[in-house]
């Protein structure tokens, strides 16, 4: 009968704090639960540097201390499914949000929200900005704008964009903003990720464009959330980034 | 297609050594990246890791293949390696002898980042002989396998860890990779002779050599090293490393600085004393012949 799936689910359940599996000896056998114990560790240390490392500014927020205990628990309850650790963790904004000992700070779940999208657009396939001189021939009325795969708009419901720029490193000092705000989340050309806020006007027209809608109807739908929405200052931001990679008619 | 690394020093690439890098590589005969880190679809990972491939030999190391699991390699994972393989025609490619998923029936797999051990029987020794035919032909490469730093031994073990490695190599026709630092934590920690484990070992197998450091805490019946990857490579280490080059002749050797990363004229200097070792092991056996 095979003995080896049977051993890794023992040793696996060990590592999550049952009992040792039969079998393993040391130098000296009082020692067999030390040792092991670095296994224990060495799970737990390593999922919870791959967490900081994708969710810096909540680590900031909490506290190392903090995070590396809750890491321990939350790497229990969402293990990454793959050994590719920079997609691990989509489900770790929810987990703060009903994480009981965090109940009195309801705007991190938004932050990670923003830290997730951050690790996305960092990692998102190249495609390289259209060339200004096309965009500029295109008609308005017809032309359909396609956008870098690393665009990523957030509605948020905490003023997290501001939460999350305050805590970068030598990052402005925001007034905090409260309220829900609108993240826009791309990669530049040098591979910088920032966070932009959004107005209304600018967040309706990006998700109208994302949705293939013509740059006219977009800039319809901006205006029947912002009146008067003009969205000069959103493009020059997008080609700037080189987030605007194709414009077909 | 085997390894092409060149028998020099090289050093692991991290991303913040990138700038330095780029301003000064003399003495570094090669790279090695973790091949997970370079998984995503583009972006600066990318961009440096294509820089480093222009100018430098490349090594590509795996760590999430669990080639010493219960169950087959990960089929979305040997494509995932095959296409970076594909991407970059690395030198070489590495993996360990260990486990590091767990796949639970219904649940699919999940994945613990760490290097786990697993006894050496008849029937592990099956599994991973499969496990390694099931890369090799994926990949269309021949692929290392690194023998591992351990912290306890099993009672089911019937072979030991060398004769477990040497029959790997027979069987499926892969490399090994010899990491002498692993070789000084696990026979430290079990209380056995590095020098009987590198004599017993199939040193002309080796396609690459890995130094990395160790910590190490005191515990009754003596020191538990621990592979931590966050320190210069140990005195006793360096020693074993000169013994096997005298005996084996120059290896493309690397140096592992995984955590704590020092600055890059750090590392550039651990690579610089394993080129001289080389340099010398090169001399040495030019003279025997």
């Amino acid at each position: 009968m095979p003995a080896h799936p049977e051993f890794v689910a023992q040793f696996d359940a060990a590592l999550r704090g049952g009992g040792l599996p039969l079998g393993l000896t040391a130098r000296r056998a009082e020692e067999v639960e030390r040792r092991f114990a670095v296994y224990r560790n060495n799970v737990a240390v390593s999922l919870s540097q791959a967490l900081a490392t994708r969710f810096p500014v909540i680590q900031r927020l909490v506290g190392e201390t903090f995070f590396a205990a809750m890491a321990r628990i939350y790497a229990e309850v969402d293990r990454p499914k793959t050994p590719v650790l920079h997609e691990w963790g989509e489900g770790f904004a929810g987990f703060l949000g009903g994480f009981p000992p965090l109940a009195a700070y309801p705007y991190l779940g938004d932050v990670a929200r923003i830290e997730y999208a951050r690790g996305r657009a960092f990692h998102a396939a190249d495609v390289p900005p259209i060339d200004p001189a096309r965009l500029a021939a295109a008609a308005p009325d017809r032309v359909r704008l396609i956008l870098h795969p690393s665009v990523t708009l957030l509605a948020l419901v905490h003023s997290a964009v501001s939460i999350w720029a305050r805590n970068q490193p030598g990052g402005e000092v925001l007034s905090l903003a409260t309220g829900p705000e609108t993240a826009l989340v791309l990669r530049e050309v040098g591979f910088a990720v920032p966070v932009h806020a959004v107005r209304p006007g600018d967040a309706a027209l990006l998700r109208s464009v994302q949705a293939g809608e013509r740059l006219a109807t977009a800039a319809a739908a901006a205006q029947r959330v912002e009146a008067g929405h003009d969205p000069q200052d959103l493009l020059v931001l997008l080609m700037r980034a080189g987030a605007i990679v194709d414009a077909r008619e | 297609m085997s390894s092409t690394l060149p028998s020099l020093a090289g050093v692991g690439f991290k991303p913040q050594h990138f700038a330095a890098i780029r301003a000064d590589a003399a003495g570094v005969g090669f790279f090695e990246v973790h091949a997970e880190n370079y998984m995503g679809a583009g972006g600066l990972p990318h961009a440096q890791l294509a820089a480093i491939r222009a100018d430098h030999p490349l090594s590509i190391h795996g760590v999430g293949l669990s080639i010493g699991g219960a169950r087959g390699v990960d089929a979305d994972h040997l494509d995932r390696l095959r296409r970076l393989c594909d991407r970059y025609q690395p030198d070489s490619f590495s993996e360990h002898l260990a486990w590091s998923s767990h796949g639970v029936e219904g649940l699919g797999a999940e994945y613990l980042n760490d290097l786990l051990p697993l006894p050496y029987t008849e029937e592990t020794l099956r599994l991973v002989c499969d496990h390694v035919d099931q890369v090799q032909s994926a990949l269309g490469r021949r692929m290392l396998l690194e023998n591992p730093a351990t912290y306890l031994c099993f009672e089911q073990s019937t072979i030991p860890e060398t004769a477990f490695l040497a029959e790997v190599a027979r069987r499926t026709g892969c490399g090994l990779l010899l990491d002498v630092n692993n070789v000084f934590v696990s026979c430290t920690n079990h209380g056995t002779d590095p020098r009987a484990w590198l004599a017993a070992f199939p040193l002309h197998q080796v396609g690459e050599i890995h130094l990395g450091g160790h910590d190490a805490e005191v515990l009754p019946s003596g020191p538990l090293l621990i592979d931590s990857h966050a320190a210069p490579v140990a005195d006793p280490v360096w020693a074993l490393y000169a013994e096997v080059i005298a005996r084996a002749g120059p290896r493309p050797t690397l140096v592992e600085w995984d955590n704590d990363l020092p600055d890059w004229s750090v590392l550039a200097d651990e690579a610089r004393r394993a080129g001289a070792i080389l340099a010398r092991g090169g001399q040495s056996l030019a003279r025997a012949s």
